[in-house]
C-alpha cells in the first residue's frame, strides 16, 4: 500500500481543529438557518425562499471546498481532527460532548452532501415552479441537508443518531409533501415505522457501547474497542447493520424506499439515492474498527449486501415504474456498498467510492426522470413513453451517459468503482469468493437488463404517447426542460462519466480515506485470476443488454401490462413478497398485540366480572348490578395488580 | 352551597396537622409517655417556600369568604401568582445560601438536592398552571364552572356539552395552592406518615378540581367521582402498606425502615407486603401501568388548565415519592423486589405504547402516552444509582414543561361546543394555524423523544442509568415502547399537515397573555433542554444524595 | 415465626364458615311465610321516612351537608383532647402549634360561613 508512514488501523491521532476549520459548525448552522427562516418566516418568504435555499447549501458547499482542501494540505497523519463545540448531555459518568470531527471521510460526504444537493436545489426551483408551497419544500430540503451534515460530522454515536433521526424526519416530511395523493402518505408512514425498526437497533447498539466502555465518542470507542467481548461485539455490530438497514433500504427493511418514491423527483434523486440511504454505508464504514474486530459480524453485513442486491435487480426487471424502477436500481447498488463494507479493509474504501459515484450517476438518472416525466404531465409509465430522445435531446444525452455509467460501460465511473467492488468479492477466499464474487456478477448482468429495457422503452422505439391521453384527459406534449433543470444534469452528466476514473486512479480516494478506514487491501490471491473479473462483467454486462434489446427493443411494447406472466415475473411484481414477509412478521403481530390489549382494556376487566357474577349468582338480575359501573372493573384491575405485585415479592423473597 | 366548602375546610386542616405542625404528628405516640417533651428544631429558611405556599392558599380561603363576587378573580390570580413568586424567592433565597441535606421539624422534613430540583420545578410548572387556569380569554369566562352543581331536574343537567353560564367559580385558586404546598411536603416527607398526610393534602383538592369543567358537566363530574374513588382505594392500600411496615420497622421514618432491612432478624412477610402496598400507592399516583386504569377517563374528564396541572405537577410529585423511598428506605432490598418493579415497568411501557395507537380521543391520548412515560420513569427511578436519581429528576422537568405545553395548546383548539378534543376534528389544522400546528408538533416530537428536545436528552439519561445499572433487558423493551409510542404521536402530526381539513373544523383561538406565556414557556424549556440540557443536569448532578 | 398467629386464622377460618353454612342452610331448614312487612327494605317495624313519593322522598341536600360540616369540625376539634392533656409536656411551642391550628380551622370556618353553608335554606 501507498501509506507507509502512517498507522495501519483508523484509530489515528486526533488533532483540535484549527485555523478555517474551526468555524466547521457553519456548515450545520447555514442551511439550518435557511431551514428556520423559511419555516418561521411563512408567506412573507414565499418570493424569494427558494433562492435562499439554493443560496445557503451553495455556501455550504463552498465553504466545505475550503476545509477540504485546507485539509489536503495537511500531512495525512494530522488529518483526522475535531472541533469541541459544547458539552451537551453532562451527567456522572455519561458525558456526551456535542463536537465535530473532520476527517477524510466526513469531509468526503460533506463534499457529496453539498454538492449534488445544491445542483438539485437549482433543479428544483424549475422542477417546484409551479408548485403553491415551494417554499415549504426548500424548508425540508435546508433542514435535509442540515441534519445529514450533522450526520456525517458529528465525533460521536449519539450525535451521529441525533442527525440519523434528523434525516429520516426530513425524509418522512418530504415524502409526504405531496400528501393530497394517498400513496404518498402511505409511503411516508411505511418509510417512518420500517426506519423505527432500524432506529431501535442503532439505538441499543449505543446503549450497549455505553454499557461497556462509558462513551460513544468515536476516538475512544474505536480506541478501546478491544474492551469488548466477542459476544459483544458481534450484538453490536449486528444491530448497528440493522439501523443500517432500515436507512439503507437493505433486506428485510427494503420495502420503504420503492414506495418513497411518491415524493418529489428531486426528492427521490437527493435522499432516496444519493445521500440519505446511504448513511447506512457510512455507519458501517465508520465503525470500520469494531467491524475489523468481527469478522462473524461482517460476514452477516456481506451476505445481507449480496442477497439485496439480487433482489433489488430481480425486482428491478419487472416495474414498469420509471422511478420504482431506479428506486430497485438504488436498493441493488446500495447492496452492492454494503457488500463492499462487509468485506473489511478489502472493500471500506470501495464501498466509499462506489457510493460517490453512484450519487452522481443516480441523481442524474434521477434528475432525467423527472425532466422526462416533467415533460411528459406527470406521467411514469414507461410503457406510456417511447422514442422521447427526439423531444428531449439534452435529458436523453445526460441520461444516457449515466445509464452508461451505472452498468458499468468501460472508463465510466460505474466501471471503476463497481467492478472494484466484484473484483474483491472474488478476492475472498473459499466459498466466500465464489458465493459473493458470483452474486455481484450475477447483479451487474441484471443491472445491464433492467437498465437497457428502461431505456429502450423510454427513449427508442414507437412513440406510444401519441395515441394516448393522461390521466387527467390531456394530449402529451413531450418537450426539453427549461435551462435550471437541465444544467445540473450536465453537471452530474458531467460527474458520472469522470469521477470514476479521477478517483480510482492511483488509488487516489483510498489514499486519502486511509486516516479514516485505514489501508485499503488488496487480495493477493482469489478464487479467480484478477484479470478476468473485467472481462467476465462487461461481458455479462453485454448479454444483459443484448437480451434487453431481444425483449422489449426488437418488438412492439404493448401498453398494457401483461397479466399473463410467467411465475418470477409475478413474484418479482410482488417485490418478491418484501411487503407480505414484513406484514407477517411485524405488522399482523402488531396488530394483534394492540387488539388484545385493547380487548384487554375494555372487555377484558369487565368480562372478568360479569363471568364470575354468572358464576357466582347465575341470575339476570345480579349481572346487569353488576355491570353498572366501570370504576368497580378500574378497581378491581388495581387490586388484581397490587395482589400480582405482592404475590411476586413474595416468591421472588421465599421462593 | 356543596362539597366545595367541606374539602375546602378539610384541606386547610390536614395541611395545617400535616405540613405545618407536623412536630405533632411527627411523634405522637411520644407525648403520652413522657413528661415533657422538647419543641422540635425548625429550620423556617429550608421549608420557607412550603411555608409560603400553604399561607397563600389560607389567605386565598379568607378572599373567597370576605371579597364581593365581582374581584375574586382578579385578587385570585394576583393572590396566586404573587404567593408562587414569594415561594420562588424564598426558595431562590435558601438555595443560594446552601444546598447542604437537612432534615427538619423531627426528621419528618428532608431538604437535600433532590427536594430543591424537584421543589424548583414544581413551583415553575405551577406558575405554568396557574397562568392556564387563571386565562379567561380562551373560553369567555374561565374553564370553569360559575356554579358549583348542576341544578337537579334543571335544563342542563342532562346536556352534555352546554356551558353553564356565569362567572368562573375562583376557589380553584386556593386549591390548586393547597396542592401544590402537599406536593411540596410530598417530595420532602421523610418518614411514611408525613408522606401520607401530604398524600392526601395533595389529593384531595385534585378531586374536586377535576369536576369543575365548564363545559361537559357530566363527564367532569364522573371523572370527579372515578378519580376520588379510585384515589380512596389507592390511598387505602397506601395506608395499610406503611402500617405493616410500622409492625416491621416499629417505626415510620424511612431511615428506620432502611436500617431494619440491613438486619435479619425480623418479619419478611410484613416487609414485603407491606412493601408491596405502598407501592402499589404511590404507582397509582404516579399513573404507571396496570394501576393507571383511571387516567384517561379523568384527563379526558377534567378541564384541560386542571389536566395540564395534574400532569405535569402530580407527576413530578408522585416520582420524587418513588424515588426517595426505594433510594432511602429499601436500597438494601432492592433485589427481591427489582424484578417485580421491572414487570410493572414493562406494563406501563407496552400499555401506554400500545393503547395510545388506537385513541380517537386527543386527550385520552395524551393520558395513555403519560402511562408510557410513566414507564420510562420507573425505568429510571428502580436504578439505585446517583446517575438514575440525576436521569429522573431531569425527566421529571422535561417531561413536566412538554406536557403542559401540550395541553395548553389542547385548550385552544376549539369547536362550537367547547374544546375539539376528537382527532378528527384536528384533521389539517396546520391549514387553518400553522403557527399552533407547528408548536403542538415539536411538543409531540418531544414526547416522542426526537433529538435536540427534552424528550430526547431525557429518555437517554434515564436509559443510559439503566444499562449502567444492569438493566439492558429492561430497556431494550423501552426503547422498543418508545418506537411504537412515536409512531401515534406521529399520527396527529400526520393529520395536522396531511389530511384535508373538515369542513365544519374547529377554529383555533387566539389565547390571551396567560395562556400565550404558559405554552411559551413550556416550549422554550423544552427547547433549552434538549440544546443544552447541561444547565439543568449540573443541578440534577453530582453529590445528588438524600438526607440520612 | 408467624405461628402465634395460627389461632387468630383458625378463629376467622371458623367465623367464616359459621358465617356461610348459617346463609346457605336457612332457606332449606327454614320456615318460609313471606308477607309484607317482612319483604320491607328494614324488618324492624319502621316505615321508612317520609314516604318515598315519585320526584321527592329525598333528603334536602342541606341536610347531608350540615352533616358533613359537624362532623368535620367534630373531628378537628378532637385533636384539641390529646394537646390538652399534655399541654404542660409540650410548653410554649405546643400553644403556638394549637393556636395555629384553630386559626386555619376559623378560615374554613369563615369561608363556610361567609359562602351561606350554615344557612339551612
Amino acid at each position: 500500500m501507498i501509506l507507509a508512514d502512517g498507522p495501519a488501523t483508523a484509530v489515528a491521532e486526533v488533532g483540535a481543529a484549527t485555523g478555517v476549520a474551526q468555524f466547521a459548525w457553519l456548515l450545520v448552522a447555514l442551511p439550518a438557518f435557511g431551514a428556520a427562516v423559511l419555516l418561521l418566516g411563512g408567506r412573507r418568504t414565499n418570493a424569494w425562499g427558494h433562492l435562499l435555499g439554493c443560496l445557503t447549501v451553495i455556501a455550504a458547499f463552498g465553504y466545505g471546498l475550503v476545509l477540504f482542501l485546507d485539509s489536503t494540505g495537511l500531512p495525512s497523519a494530522e488529518r483526522v481532527r475535531e472541533l469541541h463545540l459544547f458539552s451537551w448531555i453532562p451527567v456522572e459518568a455519561l458525558q456526551v460532548d456535542f463536537g465535530l470531527r473532520l476527517d477524510p471521510l466526513s469531509l468526503v460526504f460533506v463534499l457529496l452532501i453539498t454538492g449534488v444537493g445544491a445542483a438539485i436545489h437549482v433543479y428544483s426551483i424549475g422542477y417546484m415552479a409551479g408548485d403553491a408551497d415551494r417554499r415549504k419544500f426548500f424548508a425540508y430540503l435546508n433542514l435535509f441537508v442540515a441534519a445529514m451534515l450533522v450526520l456525517v460530522l458529528g465525533n460521536s454515536f449519539v450525535t451521529l443518531y441525533l442527525g440519523w433521526e434528523g434525516v429520516g424526519l426530513a425524509s418522512y416530511l418530504l415524502i409526504a409533501f405531496w400528501h393530497h395523493r394517498p400513496e404518498a402518505a402511505t409511503a411516508a408512514k411505511k418509510a417512518f415505522v420500517m426506519n423505527r425498526v432500524g432506529d431501535v437497533g442503532l439505538a441499543i447498539a449505543i446503549f450497549m457501547m455505553f454499557r461497556t466502555l462509558g462513551t460513544t465518542q468515536y476516538t475512544e470507542v474505536f480506541a478501546r474497542a478491544g474492551e469488548f467481548s466477542s459476544g459483544e461485539l458481534l450484538a453490536i455490530t449486528l444491530l448497528l447493520l440493522l439501523g443500517a438497514c432500515g436507512k439503507s433500504g437493505q433486506f428485510p427493511l427494503q420495502a420503504w424506499l420503492p414506495d418513497a418514491m411518491a415524493g418529489p423527483t428531486p426528492v427521490s434523486a437527493l435522499i432516496h439515492a444519493a445521500t440519505m440511504v446511504t448513511a447506512g454505508v457510512y455507519l458501517v464504514a465508520r465503525a470500520n474498527p469494531l467491524y475489523d474486530l468481527s469478522p462473524d459480524g461482517r460476514l452477516v453485513v456481506t451476505a445481507i449486501g449480496a442477497f439485496t442486491l439480487l433482489i433489488g435487480c430481480v425486482i428491478g426487471c419487472a416495474y414498469d415504474d420509471f422511478k420504482k424502477v431506479l428506486a430497485y436500481s438504488t436498493v441493488s447498488q446500495i447492496g452492492y456498498m454494503i457488500l463492499a463494507v462487509g468485506l473489511g479493509s478489502f472493500g471500506y474504501a470501495l464501498g466509499i467510492m462506489h457510493l460517490l459515484t453512484h450519487g452522481f450517476f443516480k441523481a442524474g438518472l434521477f434528475l432525467g426522470a423527472g425532466s422526462v416525466m416533467h415533460g411528459m404531465n406527470d406521467e411514469g409509465d414507461i410503457r406510456r413513453m417511447g422514442g422521447l430522445w427526439r423531444h428531449m435531446p439534452i435529458t436523453f444525452v445526460t441520461w444516457g451517459l449515466g445509464y452508461l455509467a451505472l452498468v458499468g460501460f468501460p472508463g465510466l465511473s460505474g466501471f471503476f468503482s463497481k467492478d472494484a467492488i466484484i473484483e474483491a468479492a472474488f478476492g475472498q477466499e473459499g466459498w466466500r469468493g465464489w458465493v459473493f464474487g458470483g452474486a455481484a456478477l450475477l447483479g451487474a448482468g441484471l443491472t445491464a437488463f433492467y437498465m437497457t429495457r428502461l431505456l429502450l422503452m423510454v427513449f427508442f422505439g414507437e412513440k406510444r404517447w401519441e395515441r394516448l391521453k393522461s390521466a387527467d384527459g390531456r394530449d402529451y406534449h413531450p418537450h426539453e426542460s427549461p435551462a435550471v433543470m437541465t444544467v445540473p444534469m450536465i453537471l452530474l452528466a458531467v460527474g458520472s462519466v469522470g469521477a470514476g476514473v479521477f478517483l480510482a486512479s492511483g488509488d487516489r480516494l483510498a489514499t486519502w480515506l486511509t486516516p479514516s478506514l485505514g489501508a485499503l487491501d488488496k487480495a493477493e490471491h482469489g478464487v479467480l485470476p484478477h484479470a478476468l473479473v473485467p472481462v467476465l462483467t462487461v461481458a455479462l454486462s453485454a448479454l444483459g443488454a443484448l437480451v434487453a434489446w431481444l425483449v422489449v427493443g426488437r418488438r412492439p411494447v404493448p401498453v398494457e401490462r401483461p397479466r399473463r406472466v410467467s411465475l418470477p415475473v409475478r413474484a418479482a411484481r410482488a417485490d418478491l413478497y418484501g411487503n407480505a414477509l414484513n406484514e407477517a412478521l411485524v405488522a399482523r403481530p402488531g396488530v394483534w398485540l394492540s387488539r388484545a390489549l385493547v380487548y384487554v382494556d375494555n372487555k377484558g376487566v369487565d368480562g372478568l366480572v360479569n363471568g364470575l357474577a354468572a358464576l357466582l349468582g347465575g341470575t339476570s338480575g345480579r349481572l346487569r348490578r353488576l355491570q353498572t359501573g366501570f370504576v368497580r372493573s378500574y378497581a378491581l384491575s388495581m387490586l388484581g395488580g397490587s395482589v400480582l405485585v405482592i404475590a411476586a415479592l413474595m416468591v421472588v423473597r421465599f421462593a | 352551597m356543596s362539597a366545595l366548602s367541606v374539602t375546602v375546610s378539610h384541606t386547610v386542616s390536614q395541611a395545617v396537622s400535616g405540613g405545618v405542625a407536623d412536630a405533632v404528628s411527627g411523634a405522637p405516640w411520644a407525648v403520652l409517655a413522657q413528661g415533657s417533651v422538647p419543641a422540635p428544631e425548625v429550620d423556617y429558611g429550608a421549608i420557607g417556600a412550603m411555608l409560603v405556599v400553604f399561607a397563600g392558599a389560607c389567605l386565598g380561603v379568607l378572599v373567597e369568604a370576605f371579597f364581593p363576587r365581582h374581584v375574586r378573580w382578579s385578587s385570585q390570580v394576583v393572590l396566586s401568582l404573587l404567593t408562587i413568586g414569594a415561594a420562588g424567592v424564598t426558595f431562590g433565597w435558601y438555595v443560594g445560601r446552601s444546598t447542604d441535606p437537612v432534615t427538619t421539624l423531627s426528621g419528618t422534613i428532608a431538604i437535600d438536592r433532590p427536594t430543591l430540583f424537584l421543589w424548583g420545578t414544581l413551583l415553575a410548572l405551577a406558575l405554568g398552571a396557574v397562568l392556564l387556569i387563571a386565562d379567561r380569554s380562551v373560553e369567555p369566562g374561565g374553564s370553569f364552572v360559575g356554579h358549583t352543581a348542576v341544578a337537579r331536574g334543571g335544563v342542563r343537567e342532562g346536556v352534555g356539552d352546554g356551558a353553564a353560564p356565569g362567572g368562573m367559580r375562583t376557589e380553584i385558586f386556593p386549591l390548586t395552592l393547597f396542592a401544590l404546598g402537599g406536593m411540596m411536603v410530598f417530595c420532602a416527607a421523610n418518614d411514611l406518615l408525613t408522606m401520607f398526610v401530604a398524600l392526601e393534602v395533595l389529593s384531595l383538592p385534585l378531586y374536586l378540581m377535576c369536576g369543575l369543567a365548564r363545559r361537559r358537566r357530566l363527564l367532569s363530574q364522573e371523572a370527579a367521582v372515578k378519580y376520588f374513588l379510585l384515589g380512596a382505594f389507592a390511598s387505602a392500600f397506601f395506608l395499610y402498606g406503611l402500617a405493616l411496615l410500622y409492625g416491621y420497622a416499629s417505626s415510620v421514618k424511612l431511615s428506620a425502615i432502611a436500617e431494619a432491612t440491613a438486619g435479619n432478624d425480623r418479619s419478611d412477610t410484613l416487609l414485603y407486603v407491606g412493601l408491596g402496598l405502598l407501592v402499589v400507592g404511590l404507582l397509582f399516583k404516579g399513573s404507571v401501568g396496570p394501576f393507571h386504569t383511571w387516567t384517561p377517563d379523568v384527563y379526558q374528564g377534567a378541564p384541560t388548565p386542571v389536566t395540564a396541572f395534574m400532569a405535569a405537577c402530580t407527576k413530578v410529585a408522585a416520582f420524587g415519592g418513588i424515588v426517595r423511598v426505594l433510594n432511602v428506605a429499601f436500597k438494601a432490598s432492592s433485589w427481591e423486589w427489582r424484578g417485580v418493579l421491572w414487570a410493572v415497568a414493562i406494563v406501563s411501557m407496552v400499555v401506554g405504547a400500545v393503547l395510545g395507537l388506537t385513541q380517537t380521543d386527543i386527550k385520552r391520548m395524551i393520558a395513555y402516552s403519560s402511562v408510557a412515560h410513566a414507564g420510562f420513569l420507573l425505568v429510571g427511578s428502580i436504578a439505585l444509582t446517583e446517575q438514575g436519581r440525576s436521569g429522573t429528576l431531569f425527566y421529571l422537568l422535561a417531561y413536566g414543561f412538554t406536557t403542559l405545553a401540550a395541553f395548553g395548546v389542547i385548550s385552544l383548539v376549539r369547536a362550537g361546543d367547547g374544546e375539539a378534543t376528537h382527532l378528527s376534528q384536528w384533521a389539517g389544522l396546520a391549514k387553518r394555524s400553522p403557527l399552533t400546528a407547528l408548536v403542538f408538533t415539536f411538543l409531540l416530537l418531544a414526547l416522542a423523544g426526537i433529538p435536540l428536545t427534552s424528550g430526547f436528552v431525557g429518555k437517554f439519561v434515564v436509559f443510559t442509568a439503566a444499562v449502567e445499572d444492569g438493566m439492558a433487558p429492561l430497556v431494550v423493551v423501552a426503547v422498543l415502547a418508545s418506537a411504537v409510542a412515536a409512531f401515534f404521536y406521529l399520527r396527529v402530526v400526520v393529520l395536522m399537515y396531511f389530511s384535508e381539513p373538515a369542513s365544519d373544523g374547529p377554529t383555533v383561538t387566539v389565547p390571551g397573555v396567560f395562556t400565550t406565556v404558559a405554552i411559551t414557556l413550556g416550549v422554550l424549556v423544552t427547547l433549552l433542554l434538549g440544546v443544552y440540557p447541561a444547565v439543568a443536569l449540573d443541578w440534577a448532578g453530582p453529590g445528588l444524595a438524600f438526607a440520612p | 415465626m408467624l405461628q402465634p398467629y395460627v389461632p387468630l386464622v383458625l378463629m376467622f377460618a371458623l367465623a367464616a364458615a359459621f358465617a356461610v353454612f348459617s346463609v346457605a342452610v336457612a332457606p332449606f331448614v327454614g320456615p318460609r311465610r313471606d308477607n309484607r312487612a317482612k319483604l320491607d327494605a328494614y324488618e324492624c317495624g319502621i316505615e321508612p321516612s317520609p314516604q318515598p313519593v315519585v320526584g321527592s322522598g329525598r333528603m334536602p341536600v342541606a341536610y347531608y351537608l350540615t352533616a358533613m360540616l359537624f362532623i368535620l369540625f367534630d373531628i378537628e376539634m378532637v385533636f384539641l383532647y390529646p394537646f390538652a392533656v399534655s399541654a404542660d409536656a409540650l410548653g410554649l411551642f405546643g400553644l403556638v402549634e394549637i393556636a395555629l391550628f384553630i386559626i386555619t380551622v376559623g378560615f374554613a370556618y369563615a369561608y363556610v360561613w361567609r359562602r351561606g353553608g350554615l344557612d339551612w335554606n
